[in-house]
């Protein structure tokens, strides 16, 4: 299916998933606007946008079952498989964050069902993020998105932590979106478009690849996409967001709006960035920085919701070495972002599962003998630790393993090092918790008594483990599409050659 | 035929299958289970004994895809190598689950399961071809292992545990990096995309300084497995605090993973830098530090256990400087003296969990005067110590005699300093003996200390048949490693010194 993006009909069928998804939003929110005292009144709402979210999957699948492309050079949205998959991922991060949040919302009395309305709206920020084809439409979603999770991360009225949080994302987030609004308004100067394919073309042929208006547009940009994917130094707001957040939001956070800003970031870097100077060393720097930062902050964190904090730095580290590889990095960063978010996911739901109320008083200790009375969710926690370790066997270490190819495969050995070495410090969080629950006696017959899962959240994390595990062992569906993906992004745009390193990785032979 | 085709893969499959199956009988069954299904193990290895054909290189092969977008394959096959390490494993992994018997009290289903996966895991280290299979295989034997010394393990368990993940863990994943380069390099070079393990090979000479490189990595991998003076720091603590089966798998097995990877990867791969002026020199006094090191530390300790976890550091020394001597005399000493220090350490581990099990302590100054109230015991510890100094007539003597003899060729300097090694082990094992089971019977404890057990007999009786087998008539197990032996010094080192001949 070929799309003439001037043409309104055609741009509606590129925008289908969007439009379609803002329309059942709306409805959503109309629906909770009528109904929303009872428990069973959540509920409704939850079923809704899980209905939303299947409509909108479904039309993502059907452009991507047509091979819709765009003809000629794409204004405004991408239509290519790399937004489709990353969609995929999004909107699977949705339906798994609101299987988990049933429960949670009922059990803190969370009885307000706009939850479900600002979840989807954020959901189309992200998604907007990820096709953004022009500067403005990345920024116009990032704004969506981090406006509907600003409210999302304060949505527990009654505890001053979350009400800290949404105050401290929304200053520093704000200040974030300056920042990236001002780099675009300075390439914009530089170059005279917003569109990223012709800031490309521009920069390669009016030779402005060191002008100094262009770098100071770039490097802001990148601090603006630094602090939304927590890099270090930017990071300096997660850790108490994402303590103070609730907790299917903080893992919604940590995955969704991590995953929409990596995917801007990757389209901005490898269409418009391809021949400007310098940024490259620019994010490798930033990879470095995050994956100690992260890495050896986390192993000081006594609080479980922490700990899984800081750690979602450090894996923002490592993505951001698949960035640094680009055009090997790109197919490699969707196998990372998969087993990343099915693994995220996971471990904040079991975290939300052990607490009761007060998640970030729950410390790595109090699992102590968790296997013993609860073996399911023990083996299960351990296998997303184990994950998160990049052990073999499981979903991380496949995902590792291709960055190490990628940033190997783009010369950046000194990356593939760091990036194990860092990787070996994180043992040093993950295993306590592994250790607590298998190898520490419980403090009490009841320590664990409130410890349940219901069971839409009980068949999201059966569907997250088995995922793991089946990427982990059985990795080559995930990664023949993954490079598929990857190829029609280069391909449809015609910019492998400009990008900085053409030879890719294995999976692009 | 079909049991050479299939033989590895079932060897892989079967103890995972009965981990599986454990928890489909009530607990108190499980080790009955777990015993089954580790003989049928067992026996299913022993047809390769004769199966193996000694000249005929790489056998027993199964070549399937497993990940073909990046060139992953399920590649198996056993040598002359491997052969010897393969069957060690399973006939080791019986005798642990009996010698846990009554060891092992708490959460027993957990532990025979692990047991078997660690099983898994150890063979396919030695029967992996494809460079992605090896990694995979080398970290999954680290989880059971970690929690085996975790869970059931003593008082400092935790710190133990831990400690051997993060050595293991650090080698590792360097190694991984290395193979990843590897991997990109033969890649660049021919346009194809495989972990096989002879493809990689025919791809490593033009490598340059990186060699150097990759070297190192795989070498740091594998030195903190054998583990080499001064890496070794994580194996007394672990063996310490290992259950008694940990601790023999460990010594018996997982160590043997370090110099197997040695043999089978860094020497092969990377042969110009291994036999450089300065890392042959570094190889070798390190390996002779180990001996000498290993040999006087063990002598002050107090435990026995950890006597025994230092004295590995000293037998690993030999193999070690056996491999790095790289005669075809020295690699089947140092082979033979894998086996052996499996044989013979694990022996010496078993009875201190029996002493242990009925003393409460490891402690060489508790005991004393044994001989009068368990002969049995006494002389099983006493052959075994034996076997585990070098005596004549025992295992222990064949294996570091022919490391001696090969290695002196070569560097003759090294070769006298760890012959005193030898010695050494006599200075440390037999002080042990004496205050264990000679010395007066004061202690009113010791006084009534029941003899073996049937259990405990059928659990030392193989490897005492062992070790004299193999002290006595060695010729069936040399004869099998010759070939392989020979093949890798060629390898290496297309052109031997001709006092060789």
């Amino acid at each position: 299916m070929s799309l003439d993006l001037s043409n309104y009909s055609d741009l509606l069928r590129a925008l289908s998933p969007e439009a379609l998804l803002t329309v059942l939003a709306l409805v959503v929110l109309l629906l909770v606007a009528w109904r929303h005292r009872t428990a069973a009144d959540l509920r409704m709402a939850g079923v809704a946008t899980l209905v939303t979210l299947g409509a909108t999957a479904a039309a993502v699948w059907w452009l991507w079952w047509n091979r819709a492309e765009v003809e000629g050079i794409a204004s405004m949205i991408a239509v290519d498989d790399f937004r489709f998959v990353v969609d995929w991922i999004l909107l699977g991060a949705a339906a798994l964050t609101v299987l988990f949040s049933f429960r949670y919302l009922e059990r803190e009395g969370l009885l307000a069902p706009e939850y479900y309305p600002l979840l989807l709206l954020a959901l189309l920020g992200m998604m907007l993020m990820a096709g953004g084809e022009d500067l403005m439409v990345i920024f116009l979603g990032l704004e969506l998105m981090s406006v509907s999770v600003y409210v999302l991360a304060g949505f527990n009225r009654r505890s001053a932590r979350s009400a800290e949080a949404a105050l401290k994302y929304f200053l520093l987030g704000a200040f974030a979106s300056a920042f990236l609004l001002y780099g675009i308004a300075l390439i914009y100067g530089a170059t005279g478009t917003t569109n990223l394919t012709f800031i490309g073309v521009q920069v390669s042929s009016l030779g402005i690849a060191h002008l100094p208006l262009l770098l100071a547009g770039i490097g802001l940009l990148l601090v603006g996409f630094g602090f939304k994917v927590a890099a270090v130094p930017f990071h300096m707001w997660a850790p108490d967001v994402y303590d103070g957040a609730p907790t299917p939001i903080t893992g919604f956070m940590a995955t969704g709006v991590k995953a929409a800003a990596f995917a801007a970031l990757f389209r901005v870097v490898i269409e418009a960035f391809g021949p400007a100077a310098g940024w490259s060393t620019v994010i490798a720097g930033l990879a470095v920085a995050t994956m100690i930062g992260g890495n050896v902050v986390a192993l000081a964190q006594r609080s479980l919701k922490r700990m899984l904090a800081y750690s979602s730095i450090a894996h923002a580290g490592y993505l951001l070495v698949a960035v640094t590889a680009a055009g090997a990095g790109s197919a490699a960063f969707l196998v990372y972002l998969v087993a990343y978010t099915l693994t995220t996911l996971a471990a904040f739901a079991l975290l939300a599962a052990k607490g009761r109320g007060g998640e970030s008083e729950v410390r790595i200790d109090d699992l102590a003998g968790l296997a013993a009375t609860r073996p399911g969710l023990a083996l299960a926690l351990t296998i997303v630790m184990l994950s998160l370790l990049g052990f073999p066997g499981t979903a991380g270490f496949i995902g590792k393993w291709y960055i190490l190819v990628a940033a190997l495969g783009a010369g950046h050995p000194a990356l593939a090092v760091i990036l194990v070495l860092t990787s070996v410090v994180s043992a040093g969080y993950y295993l306590p918790v592994v250790m607590a629950m298998y190898m520490k006696p419980a403090p009490g017959p009841e320590a664990h008594a409130g410890v349940t899962l219901d069971v839409p959240a009980r068949a999201a994390l059966l569907v997250s483990v088995l995922g793991i595990l089946w990427i982990g062992v059985a990795p080559s569906r995930l990664l023949d599409l993954s490079r598929d993906t990857v190829a029609t992004l280069h391909a449809v745009r015609g910019v492998s050659a400009s990008a900085p390193d053409s030879t890719t990785g294995p999976a692009l032979h | 035929m079909t049991y050479d085709r299939w033989i590895l893969t079932a060897l892989l499959v079967w103890p995972l299958a009965g981990a599986a199956s454990l928890y489909l009988v009530p607990p108190a069954r499980a080790k009955t289970l777990a015993l089954g299904v580790s003989l049928v193990e067992f026996a299913l290895s022993v047809p390769l004994w004769w199966r193996f054909v000694p000249a005929g290189g790489m056998q027993f092969g199964l070549d399937v895809p497993w990940i073909p977008g990046w060139g992953i394959r399920f590649h198996l096959g056993l040598d002359g190598i491997s052969l010897f390490l393969v069957l060690l494993t399973t006939f080791l992994v019986p005798l642990s689950v009996l010698g846990s018997w009554t060891y092992i009290t708490k959460r027993e289903r957990g532990f025979y399961a692990l047991l078997l996966v660690l099983t898994t895991g150890m063979l396919g280290v030695f029967v992996s071809l494809d460079l992605f299979l090896f990694y995979v295989m080398w970290e999954v034997m680290l989880i059971p292992m970690y929690f085996i010394i975790g869970i059931w393990g003593g008082d400092n368990r935790l710190y133990a545990a831990l400690k051997f993940f993060l050595y293991t863990f650090v080698g590792s994943l360097l190694m991984l990096v290395a193979i990843l380069a590897l991997y990109l390099h033969a890649a660049h070079t021919t346009g194809l995309y495989s972990f096989d393990y002879g493809f990689l090979m025919r791809h490593t000479a033009d490598l340059g300084p990186v060699a150097f490189w990759l070297f190192a990595a795989f070498f740091v991998a594998f030195a903190i497995k054998v583990p080499m003076f001064p890496l070794h720091t994580w194996l007394p603590d672990a063996h310490v605090e290992a259950p008694t089966a940990g601790s023999v798998i460990l010594a018996g097995v997982l160590l043997k993973m370090g110099t197997y990877g040695f043999l089978r990867f860094a020497l092969p791969f990377f042969p110009a830098v291994a036999l450089s002026p300065g890392v042959q020199a570094a190889v070798v006094t390190l390996s002779v530090v180990g001996i000498i090191y290993g040999g006087l530390v063990a002598m002050v300790q107090p435990d026995f256990k950890k006597l025994v976890a230092y004295s590995s550091v000293a037998h690993l020394g030999f193999v070690m400087l056996g491999i790095w001597a790289l005669t075809v005399q020295s690699v089947q000493g140092a082979l033979l003296v894998m086996i052996n220090h499996g044989i013979s350490t694990g022996a010496l581990f078993f009875l201190a969990g029996m002493l242990y099990e009925r003393r409460h302590t490891r402690l060489l100054d508790a005991f004393g005067g044994l001989a009068r109230v368990m002969p049995l015991l006494a002389a099983a510890l006493t052959v075994v110590s034996l076997s585990s100094i070098g005596l004549p007539g025992t295992n222990g003597f064949v294996g570091e005699f022919l490391i001696l003899i090969g290695a002196f060729q070569r560097y003759p300097l090294a070769t006298i300093l760890a012959t005193t090694g030898v010695i050494v082990a006599a200075m440390y094992l037999l002080p042990a003996l004496q205050k264990i089971i000679y010395n007066p019977l004061t202690k009113s404890e010791n006084q009534k200390l029941p003899d073996l057990s049937w259990r405990e007999r059928l659990v030392l009786l193989p490897l005492l048949v062992v070790i004299l087998w193999i002290g006595v008539y060695p010729r069936p197990f040399l004869a099998r490693m010759e070939p392989a032996a020979r093949r890798l010094v060629e390898t290496v080192h297309p052109q031997p010194p001709a006092a060789l001949r």
